[in-house]
């Protein structure tokens, strides 16, 4: 399939009816049900006594800061090891993808 | 009666009953796929009703065995590798090749007789036995590419095989003072200084199999290869094996530990960028065989029943994640991200399944991933390893990357490929939902489970503190993963292929061959007709002097001999005197 690379590119065939996800505008209010979410769990550490075992998880909302920062580190790390190892499907001269 | 027949062997010799059995008129197998059913239940019922600490001793070679030791960490893995067996043959069951059933068959026996041997020799043999089943997996496929990918595979399990069997001799002749036997915690070291060669080689033999870093790639080359049911029954049996057999023989190895949080942490790189969803589970496979290893090199009570607890959930997660993709595999013909996407629409209940699947492996309260790595994170804790911890925290953040999100996303959501197919036939449907059940199933009632393990277990994985965290770390990943797709920094899907270290002996060492032929090549010719040239010259020089124009060539005169044998014979007389 050589047609769509383009990242966000909706093809729905014709004739079939857009799905509750396909409009852009019921994905937006998935987003903001997972942030609300997110700060929901963080605001909870105010309200009950944590049981860490290392001094630092006692930090309000630490695995959320921690969580999201490997996450976003880890993206950016793989997209630089993308440009040392990325080669084309051909590249062993045996089709392999 | 139940003793009759080593655990392992029902299937492996049941599975050859297969090829006899005839085929209904209309050429469909309803026997043999009867049989491939039957025999794992058969087996799973011995498993029940074999008694801990039952034995099967005899010798061979002047060598004490043990064919069969029943304990309670070996019978954690015989039920889930019976449970793996049953459910990879429903969801093989529209599968008509008596090759695959019969091979993945004895492949699932293989590994089973394997968790129950009691010595390094009947090990052995069961050990190359998962080796060579399991390739015709893979070539099943039936193309030239499968065959090659088969070859490389083979050659690497077989290694380790080898390996194992040269380690049980250093073993017999040194620590082992001629006993064979596979006693539990026989090989753990302190430092590598304390390892004897035989600990070490052994160690080795099993990190093939187990995928340690540098020997992995073999699982991320063959796996994506093989059918798509193969793939299923791939993904149970070699490594947790092969983990089963680090924890028998290595708990409290500390070097465990450095190696188990590199596996957790390395291959989640590749994972995001990978194109191929089987690829990607297959690194995602090899991150959570590190959580075990972990768990192993960590040693305490709780940490090897985490082991134990991890490897059972997930040989079912994993396995479902893999069906879903097989689904996908099966029905589009393809599982590389760039071609996929929108697929919920046309498969909504695989979608469902693989959902669960990801939750599992991500770790998500209520889903079993959750009850069963929480042990060797507060294992981890408990013994004040902070560095592995938060290693450890890190790669939970990315298994959510790649299994949690990537996985379901490309394939089911993400912009729409356009493509519309069929829903999964109804016996992959069955077996999806039957690993999926028991995924909800262990997240929502440990006990069970926790009843299996080797050790006593006091463990609530359901304390206000463990829920709030793991879904404060999870929630703000799936925000880090919206944040950056949105800003169109999450790296696209794009046709290509990763090098990794398998690029050593696909690429380097042909290419390191190819350099000494054509450099050395020359060297050689050079040295050879350099030889060959003062070979020749000092033949013409004797043909000169000794033929028969030479001058030693020509008669020699009688006096001159008489002359010569009497000056030898005075040189002897004056000797005497001396």
């Amino acid at each position: 399939m050589s047609d769509s690379h383009e990242p966000h590119g909706h093809k729905i065939p014709e004739g079939e009816e857009p799905r509750w996800v396909d409009h852009p505008e019921n994905v937006e209010k998935i987003v903001r049900a997972l942030f609300v979410l997110t700060g929901l769990t963080m605001a909870a550490d105010f309200a009950y006594h944590k049981h860490g075992h290392f001094g630092f998880e006692n930090i309000p909302g630490f695995h959320a800061f921690w969580g999201f920062g490997s996450f976003v580190f880890l993206v950016l790390v793989a997209i630089q090891l993308r440009k040392v190892v990325m080669r084309d499907e051909e590249y062993y001269g045996d089709g392999d993808g | 009666m139940v003793e009759a027949l080593p655990p392992g062997l029902i299937l492996v010799l049941g599975a050859l009953i297969i090829p006899f059995l005839p085929k209904g008129a209309d050429g469909r197998d309803v026997l043999g796929k009867t049989v491939m059913l039957v025999l794992p239940v058969l087996g799973f019922v011995q498993i029940l009703l074999l008694p801990d600490g039952y034995s099967l001793t005899g010798t061979a070679f002047g060598l004490e065995l043990e064919l069969v030791r029943v304990d309670r960490l070996a019978k954690v893995w015989g039920y889930i590798f019976h449970i793996a067996a049953l459910l990879s043959a429903i969801y093989a069951l529209h599968v008509d090749d008596r090759l695959q059933h019969v091979t993945a068959v004895m492949y699932a026996g293989c590994a089973i007789g394997a968790v129950f041997a009691g010595d390094l020799i009947t090990l052995f043999v069961y050990w190359e036995g998962t080796a060579i089943t399991s390739v015709f997996l893979i070539w099943a496929r039936r193309t030239e590419r499968a065959y090659r990918v088969g070859m490389r595979y083979l050659v690497i399990q077989v290694a380790s095989g080898v390996l194992l069997l040269a380690g049980t001799v250093l073993w017999v002749q040194g620590p082992g003072e001629g006993s064979v036997l596979f006693t539990t915690g026989a090989f753990s070291f302190e430092t590598l200084g304390d390892a004897g060669p035989a600990a070490l080689v052994i160690l080795v033999a099993f990190g093939v199999k187990a995928a340690f870093p540098l020997l992995h790639n073999w699982m991320q080359d063959a796996y994506p290869e093989s059918t798509p049911t193969g793939t299923v029954w791939l993904s149970a049996f070699t490594t947790k094996l092969a983990i089963y057999a680090l924890a028998r023989g290595y708990a409290g190895t500390d070097i465990l530990i450095p190696i188990g949080a590199t596996m957790t942490a390395f291959p989640i790189f590749y994972a995001v960028i990978v194109n191929d969803l089987r690829k990607v589970l297959a690194y995602s496979l090899n991150n959570q065989l590190g959580f075990m290893i972990v768990g192993v090199g960590i040693g305490t009570d709780m940490a090897l029943n985490g082991t134990a607890a991890h490897a059972f959930s997930h040989i079912l997660y994993k396995g479902l994640l893999f069906m879903s993709m097989g689904a996908v595999m099966h029905r589009v013909g393809t599982t590389k991200a760039s071609e996929l996407g929108g697929l919920w629409k046309s498969m909504p209940k695989t979608t469902f399944f693989c959902i669960i699947g990801a939750m599992s492996i991500s770790a998500f309260p209520l889903f079993s991933g959750f009850i069963s790595k929480s042990l060797i994170l507060t294992a981890a804790a408990e013994e004040h390893m902070t560095i592995t911890f938060l290693v450890l925290l890190f790669a939970s953040a990315g298994v959510l990357d790649h299994s949690g999100i990537k996985v379901p996303f490309f394939a089911f959501f993400a912009h729409d490929s356009g493509k519309r197919c069929e829903e999964a036939p109804t016996n992959m449907l069955v077996a999806m939902a039957g690993a999926a059940a028991l995924c909800v199933g262990l997240g929502m009632f440990p006990g069970p489970l926790y009843d299996l393990l080797p050790y006593q277990v006091d463990f609530n994985p359901y304390t206000t503190t463990h829920v709030i965290t793991q879904l404060q770390l999870l929630f703000a990943a799936i925000c880090a993963f919206v944040v950056l797709n949105k800003v169109g920094i999450y790296p696209h899907e794009i046709p290509s292929l990763n090098v990794d270290f398998d690029w050593t002996y696909r690429k380097g060492l042909p290419m390191l061959v190819g350099w000494i032929r054509r450099v050395g090549g020359g060297a050689w010719h050079g040295f050879t007709g350099a030889s060959v040239a003062t070979i020749r010259r000092g033949v013409d020089w004797v043909g000169t002097h000794a033929g028969p124009a030479g001058r030693l060539g020509e008669p020699w005169p009688t006096g001159a001999t008489a002359f010569w044998a009497a000056v030898l014979l005075a040189a002897y007389l004056l000797l005497q005197f001396l």
